[in-house]
């Protein structure tokens, strides 16, 4: 099935062709998904990584060649190891100032053991990483379970293992000088070389694969983030929140014991500033490569980003031959901005998303058509709606649509996600049917009396005549080259069921939720679509892409096309499916005097139509002004913005060729407000409305008192075999 | 609110208010019962001289301390104290040494000093960055600084300052000028804090930042205003300190003062989490640490080691503190 894309509106002049075109392409729009993106965010130090490797690499000669990257990945690698460890720190919402000291004692452990004990090399690492789990787990044990606060404990733990350091490095290093303990192993991880990588760095590679694996993919790496993003959050979940925590610290330990077991095999000494400043230099790093210190925010990879950027930033300096308290100073000046914008961004990241979501476009509506009560036009008003009978009166919360079965039970969706069936003389039994959540929209019954009901929010749910849900497909394909990830379904909205089982259903917008669905109409943009779901092959696929507002779907009497509204262009068009016209879409009916709703059939071989709201001249003008609505989005209160007239509406009569024949009003709104939805039984017409605490229903008067919806799809039950009726 | 509501209200502030003070007495008695094991255990402790060496060695520990109390009571946080302390005094000595008078050098060191305090208060009140990275970014920021204007890392003062000088080795009536310039200090602090506006609403800050704004404290500016003030007086501790030594070294910016002010701080009961403590308390905090630092110096305990005890006394302290004045931490923010 090619995929289609929408029929512009019919344009006048050129000039509004240039309009349109200027409005439905937003460098705006572009960038409001780009900034959603979770991608986005490492993107900035990113270029800052490759901007400085390509500095040095014009400036410094042989930077590039393989020698030196070899000698830069040995030095990086400890120090990448080290931010790493911060890294899972921060992500679960603390922080680790310790990391430079448990780096420093582990590598001064390391040494003793191998150095001055004599231990073989495979004892003395476990035993290192084992010490280095243990000062974690000291960490761990006073965050976690002490409840203390992380910033000053670990600075405390910091000062105490640093003098411990201090203490006992002066007792042995003439000792390392005069060791004569080698092992070929040791010589390895200190000098090896795996695949011309060298050891060290090959480690961190491992590290950082695992490490990244570890985080998004798994459980426990899971509860981490979800530990940092909120731990009240987290303790409702179930998540141990303090052996989480725990956790944390004992792996930051064992990374840096890790990297002090290499730097220990690489040096061979332990000198008096092992590790000094690490802390800071880690925490410029992950802060840089876009950790948040919320918590909560952020990868593997993020954090050895940003230690590249730090690790290039000193390396640059020392080259330039800045001395070493000022290459400190320009670390706190770095970490303080990076913080500084963290901060900043952290906050206010929501609020310049949502000012520059809404994008309005040009829309240019023709001439309305005269309502004037009593003209000849199809459209004027009338009473013939105000006395309709009510069913479920303040027992039913927004009826969106209405369908009945065979047994002449009535069936709607309400607000609180349940199906809702009135039966019995004058629909006064009422009863839930079944709870599907999500906001019940569009429904339609198959050829097996399966209720298929559009659920905003959830996507198209299938409820069996014995009332059990099922669920017939929440998401369909991606659109490629689209930022926006468009599979799953947002706001399904109506659906009809072809005769060959096919479901036709429209998704109203992938750009807003079903509490906000009102933003579209300001934007009026193209953000909908029609989707297909094949019951045969189990598959979904997007038909048509681009739609303002496709609301109610309508199978053709003949069953050869599919009608469906578009709510912003008050337009209703008709999709070929079978015949020689077959994947075209043409306008079905054009220039409606209001919103079309939901679009149903009548016995007479025509169509219902509902309109929900009635075009005013003052919102037809706003909508050919774009900015002018961006102004008012973002200048003054939601509830003085200037809406659709959605409070009132009325049921159009189509003919089986789309032309307007009559209509029916309550132009009080005293009883139906808003009609999103009628569906023709037996001679009568029921009533929906998305936000009303009724159904209604009136006497068709001459319509055909035996025809019914389901007979109409499915045909006669005394003929099942028969497709369609007509 | 009805009468028996305000009753029991005052109950319960009467009861916390004791409760704080409790604590201030717990580390007083402590203190006293340290000291009393001292005295009998070390010779040379408990004598005249040695007790007016603690109180000076406790002096410039006190007026930072106090400045540290006057920032946390207000729910910050001053990791740069020593940083603004070191660079002023040294600003001071370089211009007393060019010739300047002493009351222009001093102002500026003061201005030196108070541009630290404004530039920390500015960047945590208006682009809210936790205060402890502020801070702590800061004083590195100011070492290095420090360490290029002044091109060594020993600041000396002229040997001719005795106005200088005298700020740290004079006596008045007897008592050494530092133990008078921390008492003075602490007097006029514990004014401040308890009989001022300012003061009162430092606690009303610290107690509820948004409390406080919402009724009509202008808190971003009084943060501004607090870090400046810290950042004065530990401009007059540096000035104690480097006329009492005839010296000022840069690299105790990078060292572990900082955590004897904020062991003095937490110790004596200002609780980290703002709102609570008062002068009272650093007075107690800077009592038991002077006699745990004297007695470990005459016990020759090294450096390194008394770190290490240091090290495990703040974090009992901060342990003691969590539990005595416990924090939200499933909504506390990321360095708090």
């Amino acid at each position: 099935m090619s995929v289609v894309t929408s029929p512009t509106p019919s344009q006048s002049s050129s000039s509004d062709t240039l309009k349109a075109l200027r409005y439905r392409f937003s460098a705006k729009l572009f960038l409001s998904e780009l900034l959603a993106k979770n991608w986005m965010e490492p993107i900035v130090p990113f270029t800052l990584m490759l901007a400085l490797l390509g500095y040095f690499a014009a400036t410094v000669p042989g930077y590039l060649s393989v020698d030196n990257l070899q000698q830069m990945l040995n030095l990086f690698a400890e120090i990448g190891l080290v931010s790493i460890a911060m890294g899972f720190v921060m992500i679960s919402g603390g922080i680790d100032l310790s990391v430079g000291a448990i780096f420093a004692v582990t590598n001064l452990a390391a040494l003793i053991m191998f150095k001055i004990f004599g231990w073989p090399v495979p004892v003395a690492a476990v035993c290192t990483l084992l010490l280095g789990a243990g000062l974690g787990a000291i960490n761990g044990w006073l965050v976690g379970y002490l409840k203390a606060r992380p910033f000053l404990t670990t600075l405390v733990t910091l000062i105490i293992l640093r003098a411990v350091f201090d203490m006992v490095s002066g007792r042995y290093a003439t000792d390392f000088a005069t060791s004569d303990v080698e092992s070929p192993a040791w010589d390895f991880l200190g000098a090896g070389r795996i695949l011309g990588v060298p050891t060290n760095a090959a480690a961190l590679l491992l590290v950082i694969v695992i490490g990244h694996v570890y985080l998004s993919r798994s459980r426990w790496g899971w509860h981490i983030t979800a530990v940092g993003s909120s731990r009240k959050a987290a303790r409702h979940a179930g998540i141990r929140v303090e052996r989480v925590l725990f956790g944390a610290y004992v792996l930051s330990g064992v990374l840096c014991a890790l990297a002090g077991l290499f730097y220990a095999a690489r040096q061979n000494s332990a000198g008096s500033d092992t590790g000094q400043g690490w802390e800071m230099q880690a925490l410029t790093a992950v802060v840089l490569g876009g950790i948040s210190l919320a918590g909560g925010r952020g990868t593997v990879f993020r954090a050895c980003l940003g230690a590249i950027i730090v690790f290039l930033l000193i390396n640059g300096f020392v080259r330039l031959g800045l001395e070493g308290y000022l290459t400190l100073s320009a670390l706190g000046l770095v970490l303080l901005i990076a913080v500084g914008v963290d901060v900043k961004w952290a906050k206010n990241r929501g609020k310049a998303i949502q000012k520059i979501y809404v994008n309005p476009t040009w829309l240019k509506l023709p001439p309305t058509p005269s309502i004037t009560r009593g003209s000849d036009s199809p459209f004027a008003e009338n009473d013939r709606l105000s006395h309709a009978e009510p069913i479920g009166l303040g027992e039913v919360e927004g009826p969106e649509d209405v369908i009945l079965d065979r047994q002449d039970r009535l069936y709607t969706g309400t607000r609180e996600g349940w199906i809702l069936r009135f039966s019995g003389p004058n629909f006064t039994h009422r009863e839930i049917f079944a709870r599907i959540g999500g906001r019940p929209l569009g429904m339609a019954f198959d050829r097996d009396e399966n209720l298929i009901v559009c659920s905003g929010g959830m996507g198209v749910y299938g409820v069996r005549p014995d009332g059990e849900v099922f669920k017939v497909t929440d998401e369909t394909n991606r659109t490629w080259g689209k930022l926006n990830d468009d599979s799953r379904l947002r706001l399904a909205d109506d659906l009809d069921i072809a005769p060959d089982g096919k479901i036709y259903f429209s998704e109203a917008t992938i750009r807003y939720e079903m509490h906000s669905w009102d933003m579209d109409g300001i934007e009026g943009r193209g953000n909908g679509r029609m989707i297909c779901f094949d019951p045969a092959t189990g598959q979904t696929r997007t038909i048509i892409k681009n739609q303002r507002f496709p609301n109610g779907v309508c199978i053709a009497h003949d069953g050869q096309s599919v009608l469906y509204c578009s709510t912003w262009l008050c337009k209703v068009f008709r999709y070929w499916i079978a015949g020689p016209k077959k994947g075209q879409v043409e306008t079905f009916t054009d220039n409606l005097p209001g919103y079309a709703d939901n679009i149903n059939r009548a016995s007479d071989g025509g169509y219902w139509l509902a309109l929900a709201g009635i075009r005013s001249p003052a919102y037809d003008l706003a909508m050919r002004n774009p900015d002018f609505r961006l102004r008012m989005v973002k200048e003054i209160p939601r509830d003085e913005w200037l809406y659709p007239g959605l409070n009132n509406g009325c049921i159009v009569k189509l003919d089986a060729n789309g032309k307007p024949v009559e209509s029916l009003w309550d132009p009080s709104g005293a009883l139906h407000p808003a009609v999103t939805s009628m569906r023709e039984h037996r001679g009568w017409l029921y009533i929906g409305g998305l936000e009303n605490n009724r159904i209604g229903r009136v006497r068709l008067d001459g319509a055909d008192p035996d025809w019914t919806g389901q007979d109409s799809y499915w045909g006669k039950p005394s003929d099942q075999s028969g497709r369609r009726e007509n | 609110m009805t009468q028996a509501d305000i009753a029991v209200g005052r109950r319960q502030s009467a009861g916390s208010r004791r409760k704080l003070q409790s604590q201030e007495l717990a580390i007083l008695a402590i203190a006293a019962l340290l000291a009393l094991i001292f005295a009998v255990t070390l010779p040379g402790f408990a004598t005249i001289n040695n007790m007016l060496t603690l109180a000076r060695s406790v002096s410039v520990l006190g007026v930072l301390s106090l400045a540290m109390a006057l920032v946390v009571i207000g729910r910050g946080l001053d990791l740069s104290l020593i940083a603004s302390m070191a660079a002023g005094a040294a600003a001071v000595m370089a211009l007393l040494g060019a010739g300047y008078a002493f009351p222009v050098a001093v102002l500026a060191g003061l201005a030196v000093a108070m541009a630290i305090g404004l530039a920390n208060g500015w960047i945590i009140a208006f682009i809210e960055v936790p205060a402890l990275f502020t801070t702590l970014a800061m004083s590195l920021l100011v070492f290095g600084v420090a360490r290029f204007a002044f091109k060594t890392v020993l600041v000396y003062p002229p040997t001719d300052a005795h106005a200088f000088l005298f700020l740290g080795q004079g006596k008045l009536f007897g008592v050494p000028m530092p133990i008078i310039v921390f008492a003075v200090t602490a007097a006029a602090m514990h004014l401040f804090l308890s009989r001022t506006t300012p003061g009162r609403f430092t606690y009303a800050r610290g107690d509820n930042p948004e409390a406080a704004r919402l009724t009509g404290v202008d808190v971003r500016r009084d943060i501004i205003i607090s870090y400046m003030l810290a950042a004065g007086l530990s401009l007059l501790a540096g000035l104690v300190s480097a006329s009492a030594t005839a010296s000022m070294n840069l690299q105790i910016i990078t060292g572990t003062m900082i955590f004897d002010v904020v062991l003095v701080v937490v110790l004596g009961g200002v609780s980290l989490v703002g709102g609570r403590g008062s002068v009272l308390s650093v007075l107690a905090g800077a009592l038991l640490i002077g006699v745990l630092l004297n007695g470990l110096t005459i016990m020759n305990v090294n450096n390194q080691m008394q770190d290490v005890v240091r090290g495990l006394v703040l974090l009992g302290a901060i342990i003691l503190d969590n539990r005595l004045h416990p924090r939200d931490e499933e909504t506390a923010r990321q360095g708090d």
